[in-house]
């Protein structure tokens, strides 16, 4: 009787689904946007974490040494670094690397390498780029830097100079609105979650409205809530799936042509200058592609199941 | 024992105008009884109280010796189900054709696909629907949505059949099919519960006559007289 019972709950929820007609594709236009404003969530926060990270790997701290520094001494510094809490690597670029580095940069250019030459000796100091874990950390560092012993074993000098200074404001800024960022995003997030689900909410509670005087006239055949509420409720979680469907097709293909559409709108030359951001979608989406499903779909059929629930429950204190 | 009986039932509405004024009465198994009274006479009040579609300010409604009121939701359905329902406003499920309204109210008291698959067309043939078995309401004339109500409410084979107003949207000729139909349900041995302000429709029922005025029955007729 059980199964009977089910059956005839998800078949007159199919029925109604289909009779509904045109109700049901406004329906599922409306439920297609809202969850479509997830899928902006989803890539938005993608976009952003994206940006933070390219903008935090382009902030460090460089520390150039005086060109007899001894290179035991700049190591023992390297080791030294490394083992704050707050440095999250620390790279040694020798002054021979340096120069390599140089060179492979300007091999087209004779006139800059003729100019190398002509100055004889490596002009390159040694360099330690160190990048810290957050922004915010890099004054910790500068600090600790300033109150080192500036001198070799030896007693030569070996600290040239530390570029934090230069660069502080910019990375005294970014460690303010970094978080700032993360935080607004969140309540935009949150907002327009409240939003989609009280559009989605009040779409389906519209459609119930529609058959208010039917669900009084089953209760009136004796008809128990449960068994007027389950056909109700089997639409909602094919509204909440089909819309979920439509928006991972919509946001499958706002992903993959995004990079299209950022080449055209920036240029080529300014994708390249900011590189960073084209690709960002389509390698997410394909990357987590699982839990994008997930979150699309599990929140259309919870969604629409919670709804039209909640909706029905209305109309059956008959 | 009656099966129903109405024990001073008042009701008021908020608007502080009165439905019903201390209403008493008692139906017996097997009986057609015919309330008649002008519109605003608290006839469909008197119903709605039945099905407990509305609730006495005062008094209580016994079927078989239990308070409708006083029922738990799953006896309620149990007793909406073996109470049939006619309506004068004919209450069809739109998005469902003849066949599913009658079959809904068969899968709401729990029957299978057999006993439905069987029923559903005995009882549309009994009302002379059987080749309008698919048509949703709104393919129907008013006498043929009443004809798929009637059935509907007849399908469960219930002990009482209550009718409002069953014929106040209908033409004259539709009337009389409707009468015969209903007065043939009452002979089968269900009991009917009818109201009208129809002349007619008393004439050819007779039978017991309530008549009410302003929420008061104000007369108890055997003989099928129609007053007013």
């Amino acid at each position: 009787m059980i199964i009977t019972y089910f059956k005839r709950i998800i078949r007159t929820g199919f029925i109604n689904f289909w009779r509904n007609g045109f109700l049901s594709f406004a329906a599922l236009i409306v439920l297609t946007l809202s969850l479509s404003s997830f899928g902006v969530l989803i890539f938005g926060s993608a976009f952003g974490r994206t940006l933070i990270e390219e903008v935090k790997n382009k902030v460090d701290i460089n520390v150039y040494f005086t060109l007899n520094a001894p290179e035991t001494s700049i190591l023992e510094l390297k080791k030294t670094i490394e083992n704050l809490p707050e440095v999250e690597k620390v790279e040694y670029v020798s002054r021979e690397q340096a120069l390599t580095s140089f060179k492979n940069k300007w091999k087209d250019n004779t006139l800059i390498l003729q100019g190398l030459n002509e100055v004889g000796s490596n002009p390159f100091p040694a360099v330690l780029n160190i990048k810290a874990k957050e922004p915010s950390q890099y004054a910790g560092i500068a600090n600790y830097l300033d109150g080192k012993d500036s001198l070799s074993k030896d007693g030569t000098a070996m600290v040239d100079k530390v570029n934090y200074n230069q660069n502080k404001l910019v990375i005294d800024r970014l460690g303010r609105i970094i978080p700032a960022v993360q935080k607004g995003g969140l309540i935009f997030a949150a907002i327009l979650v409240v939003v989609a689900i009280i559009i989605i909410f009040n779409t389906i509670r519209l459609i119930i409205y529609n058959s208010k005087d039917e669900i009084s006239v089953m209760k009136l055949v004796g008809a128990s809530n449960s068994y007027i509420r389950g056909p109700f409720v089997m639409s909602g979680v094919m509204y909440g799936t089909i819309s979920g469907i439509l928006t991972l097709v919509v946001l499958g293909i706002f992903a993959f042509y995004s990079d299209l559409a950022i080449i055209k709108f920036a240029g080529v030359q300014g994708t390249q200058d900011f590189s960073l951001i084209v690709n960002v979608f389509s390698i997410y989406f394909k990357q987590n592609f699982g839990e994008i499903f997930s979150i699309i779909m599990g929140s259309g059929v919870v969604l629409g199941a919670i709804s039209s629930y909640l909706a029905v429950r209305r109309y059956l204190n008959v | 024992m009656p099966m129903i009986y109405f024990d001073k039932v008042t009701r008021v509405y908020p608007d502080e105008s009165i439905a019903l004024d201390s209403v008493s009465f008692t139906v017996e198994p097997k009986e057609f009884v015919t309330i008649v009274g002008h519109s605003g006479a608290g006839k469909t009040t008197l119903m709605k109280m039945l099905i407990a579609e509305d609730r006495p300010t005062q008094g209580s409604i016994f079927f078989e010796s239990k308070n409708i009121h006083k029922l738990k939701k799953k006896e309620m359905n149990k007793l909406r189900r073996r109470i049939g329902t006619v309506f004068q406003d004919f209450r069809l499920i739109r998005d469902k054709t003849a066949y599913e309204n009658i079959a809904f109210a068969m899968e709401a008291s729990g029957k299978t696909d057999k006993e439905i698959a069987s029923d559903v067309p005995y009882v549309l043939d009994l009302v002379n629907l059987g080749d309008k078995m698919w048509n949703f309401p709104h393919q129907m004339s008013g006498g043929e949505k009443q004809r798929v109500a009637i059935a509907r409410a007849i399908v469960n084979q219930p002990d009482i059949i209550i009718a409002d107003e069953p014929t106040g949207n209908l033409d004259p000729i539709n009337i009389i099919e409707i009468v015969k139909i209903i007065k043939k349900i009452n002979e089968m041995g269900t009991t009917v519960l009818l109201t009208t302000h129809n002349k007619e429709v008393v004439d050819r029922v007779g039978g017991r006559v309530l008549t009410m005025e302003k929420g008061k029955i104000i007369r108890d007729d055997k003989a099928g007289k129609y007053i007013l």
